[in-house]
């Protein structure tokens, strides 16, 4: 069968041009509807007085910002110097997401290759193997998993058994800890995008690029990634964004010493301080970073040149 | 085709990595599997082999519970990825397809909206706003907020999908005096379907997994899984919920056969 | 494919409106998961002839995070714990009791009839009685328990490997009473010298759990931890060397109560519930499947022999637990920013 050899392209205009606002329509009623304007409402919570034990005083107040960005102390008699606090929190989540999405990709983009190159019969079923975990809840997963990895577990105990090491690794209460808890949480949405950019892709390329004497490495460098770019992205952005909110694998694995965004945020609503203007505030602070950073993305996406 | 060296499908390494991701997976569902025939009430110490709980799960006091809380949670799963899907489809359509139009910055960013707001926030946020105009509580708000946050899972796909499919088969059909519709349902849809049926997936495995929104929207008397386990946990977990999961995996394995069949069977050759 | 998904939903919307059974009335109980026993509410059910709906919360408060958020109306009543129930009185979210609408307001125990937080009961019943502290391995150590410092300065053997309560009010007010200052202090001393303890404390931790409080300290990712006494007697069944402790400077009481929600829909069903509650056999029948303590006279005569040897639902006489104390505003701050500067 002699296919094209087709080049990935940009968003091409012409066959359904001038839809565009038609079949976003859908989207924009569902989401616009149902979470914009939640969302909205929570932005004016941010600005408002907190009412005692949760809830809020429509009563204009910088004081959730405030607390954010200034310290002002324990008691709050101090001087307003620069408050570190949650700044560090933010910064500890996002860089434990990157860790998580590097370590999602270094796993998933293999597995998704090895998949997309079976036979076309079994692809189906092995994206189901892929994701059939995940039908059990991920609390009762990551409890087994916790199982696994203690210092007492079969892991350790298999290692020790045999003789790698001395004494048990300790894997669970750490870093590492919760890493494993995010990996564990969103490797199928790194797996399944990659997949489906993987699936298209051309070995016609390939062959070319061996022919002109590449090494299996090169090619993949230089030839199939650009391919699978949209894949790759796709399966970043939907590990990296949920991982900065996440906090569930990564608290039961990783010991719940220290807040992360999510845990700190769902402390404010559900917490005995009870600071939902706070909790607006850092949330409104969160989704400002990641706009930028998607809107970032959107940009350069428009502005691509076909090669 | 001349001899190669070497497969250009295979690279060395990948073949482990994709087992030992399987392996990774798996394993804490053996442990799951192992600790739903646990005599005791333990779920990290062995006490003998028993089947009670797979009794207690079937005709036990908290059995009808649990049942509804499954069947609650397959159902707003089924719905919602399917209208998510569809949902996404269009979006994808549209932002890599129409060649831009207005807002299309603003759209991206709409679309991945429900990602990027923590769950919490989006749970307190949805139950101050659906209060308010009146929208009662019941299985709908569970369903319309899962709607919601699927979109992104399922779109993220198969808009990557697409943007890898040239637009000169769709054009190829039109020379052949096929319609906008038809050219999209047969020629681009098909070519979709990987990228559709992972994007379905996601969406279908995020909903069913789904706790805090669904707590906060749920109407009075109406538990999924994931509330009712977590609800169990201040008490303890106990083996029935390991033979529940079980039980929800054996489901799972049986669908997917079925569908492996079913599509088999139905295979067009490329 | 799709033909199959579409009838598939179909078919499970039809079953899904199965219609039910009718009733003489209906109760809408918001509760925590398992901690009533079916049994029990099927038996209020017949003898009433009232359908029960019961809808759960995993804690204090997201169920007041819920009701705040505009659930408050739909449900007739909810089981909050001591501390919210002063929280909830504050917001308006209680309906009070008439006097003599309730029966058997004699069978509450004397000692739990007039408490801090409901002078005079006017608006809720007891329901189950715990108390806090914590448990220690004894194949991990050997010495005196029966003293805060395991916790907060801990001995050598157990070091850095305590799970504490990941909730505020515990680990504070146990801090506080370890400390010796009072809750809800003013005194900026007392509060700089409870920062400072914690923070030196928490290096000493291995996590922060409440839910995995048990599973923890069965498994022995921890060899001493903070739990409620009625978790405590289920870890101590599936691992006989924990022992639960009942430190000398005090530890945490609570008590869960069953409270009349504002705008209760079905006003009427809701105190034949509460009164329900407060026989001796049902208030047991609570206690059997919970393993917590009982607020009713009488109930003991019914209690399970599991529940009257257990050493964690029978406190030595001489000590007393102290309950966690809601703060005013003003104060809340300071603890708040401590268990931030705790956690950050």
């Amino acid at each position: 069968m002699a296919a094209p050899i087709a080049m990935p392209t940009q968003p091409s205009a012409g066959t359904y041009a001038g839809l565009g606002p038609v079949l976003m329509l859908p989207t924009w009623l569902v989401i616009g509807c149902f979470l914009a304007v939640p969302i909205a409402i929570m932005f004016i919570y941010s600005f408002l007085t907190k009412e005692f034990r949760g809830g809020v005083i429509w009563e204009f107040s910088l004081a959730a910002y405030d607390r954010f960005f200034l310290s002002r102390g324990l008691f709050g008699d101090e001087v307003p110097t620069m408050e570190w606090t949650y700044i560090t929190i933010f910064w500890r989540s996002i860089w434990q997401a990157v860790l998580a999405t590097l370590l999602c990709l270094l796993i998933g983009f293999p597995t998704a290759w090895f998949i997309a190159t079976r036979p076309p019969n079994s692809r189906s079923m092995w994206l189901f193997l892929v994701t059939i975990p995940y039908w059990v809840n991920l609390l009762i997963r990551t409890i087994s998993l916790k199982f696994l990895i203690r210092d007492n577990g079969p892991v350790n105990e298999f290692l020790m058994g045999i003789g790698i090491i001395d004494g048990p690794i300790h894997m669970i209460n750490t870093d590492f800890g919760v890493m494993l808890g995010l990996f564990y949480s969103y490797l199928p949405f790194m797996v399944l995008p990659i997949y489906a950019s993987v699936e298209r892709y051309n070995f016609a390329l390939s062959e070319a690029a061996s022919d002109l004497y590449a090494t299996r490495w090169d090619t993949l460098r230089l030839v199939v990634l650009p391919s699978v770019k949209p894949g790759i992205i796709a399966g970043c952005i939907l590990v990296f964004v949920p991982s900065l909110g996440s906090f569930l694998a990564p608290n039961l694995l990783g010991g719940a010493k220290n807040f992360m965004i999510g845990s700190l945020i769902e402390e404010q609503f559900k917490g005995t301080a009870g600071n939902w203007p706070f909790g607006a505030a850092a949330s409104m602070i969160l989704l400002s970073l990641v706009l930028v950073v998607l809107l970032f993305y959107a940009r350069q996406q428009t502005k691509r040149v076909p090669k | 085709m001349s001899a190669r060296k070497f497969d250009l499908r295979h690279f060395p390494g990948f073949s482990p990595v994709t087992f030992l991701c399987l392996f990774l997976l798996y394993a804490p569902l053996i442990i799951v599997m192992i600790y739903s025939f646990n005599d005791s009430t333990s779920i990290t110490r062995w006490g003998g082999f028993s089947s009670r709980w797979y009794a207690d799960v079937f005709f036990g006091l908290e059995a009808q519970k649990f049942r509804e809380a499954a069947f609650n949670s397959l159902f707003i799963a089924v719905v919602a990825s399917v209208l998510s899907t569809a949902i996404a489809v269009m979006a994808a359509t549209a932002m890599v397809r129409s060649g831009g139009f207005r807002g299309q910055s603003l759209s991206f960013a709409l679309i991945n909206l429900p990602l990027m707001v923590p769950e919490i926030v989006t749970a307190v946020a949805s139950l101050i706003f659906f209060t308010t105009i009146g929208f009662t509580s019941g299985l709908l708000t569970i369903v319309v907020a899962h709607i919601v946050f699927c979109i992104p899972f399922a779109y993220l796909p198969i808009a990557a999908r697409m943007q890898g499919i040239d637009k000169t088969y769709e054009q190829a059909a039109q020379d052949l005096y096929a319609t906008r519709f038809e050219a999209f349902r047969l020629v681009l849809l098909p070519l979709m379907t990987p990228g559709i049926i992972s994007g379905f997936l996601l969406a279908f495995i995020i909903s069913l997994d789904d706790f805090i929104i669904t707590n906060f929207v749920k109407g009075a008397g109406i538990e999924t899984l994931p509330t009712a386990i977590y609800g169990s946990v201040r008490r303890g977990i106990q083996p029935n919920i390991m033979a529940i999961s079980t039980l929800l995996l054996a489901v799972s394995v049986i669908f997917v056969t079925l569908s492996y069949l079913v599509g088999r069977s139905g295979e067009k050759t490329q | 494919m799709r033909k199959f998904l579409r009838g598939g939903v179909a078919a499970l919307a039809l079953a899904a409106s199965a219609s039910l059974a009718q009733a003489a009335g209906n109760l809408s109980v918001y509760h925590w998961f398992e901690y009533i026993p079916q049994e029990l509410v099927d038996k209020f059910s017949k003898q009433y002839d009232v359908k029960v709906t019961i809808d759960t919360y995993n804690s204090n408060e997201s169920m007041l995070a819920a009701l705040k958020a505009g659930k408050l109306g739909a449900y007739d009543v909810s089981v909050p714990a001591d501390y919210m129930v002063q929280i909830m009185q504050g917001e308006g979210m209680l309906d009070t009791l008439k006097d003599g609408e309730l029966g058997n307001k004699g069978n509450i125990a004397p000692e739990w009839l007039d408490v801090s937080f409901d002078k005079g009961r006017k608006s809720s019943i007891p329901y189950q009685v715990g108390t806090t502290a914590f448990m220690v391995n004894r194949d991990v150590y050997k010495g005196d328990i029966n003293s805060l410092a395991v916790i907060f300065d801990p001995p050598a053997e157990l070091k850095g490997k305590i799970n504490v309560l990941d909730s505020q009010g515990e680990v504070l007010t146990l801090a506080s009473l370890y400390l010796g200052i009072p809750q809800c202090s003013t005194d900026k001393d007392q509060l700089k010298q409870l920062n400072d303890m914690l923070l030196a404390a928490k290096p000493n931790w291995a996590s922060f759990g409440s839910d995995t409080a048990k599973d923890v300290l069965v498994s022995g990712d921890a060899a001493a931890g903070m739990i409620y006494n009625g978790f405590g007697a289920k870890a101590r069944a599936e691992n006989a060397k924990l022992e639960y402790a009942y430190p000398k400077e005090g530890y945490v009481l609570w008590m869960d109560n069953m409270v009349l929600l504002k705008n209760a829909p079905n006003r009427d069903n809701a105190v034949k519930f509460m009164n329900f509650l407060l026989e001796p056999e049902n208030a047991a029948a609570v206690t059997n499947y919970a393993q917590y303590m009982s607020g009713v006279t009488g109930a003991e005569k019914f209690f399970s022999d599991a529940v009257k040897n257990a050493p964690e639902l029978n406190p030595p006489a001489n000590q007393i637990g102290q309950f966690i104390q809601p703060c005013a505003q003003d104060v809340q701050v300071h603890y708040d920013a401590i268990w931030t500067n705790l956690k950050k």
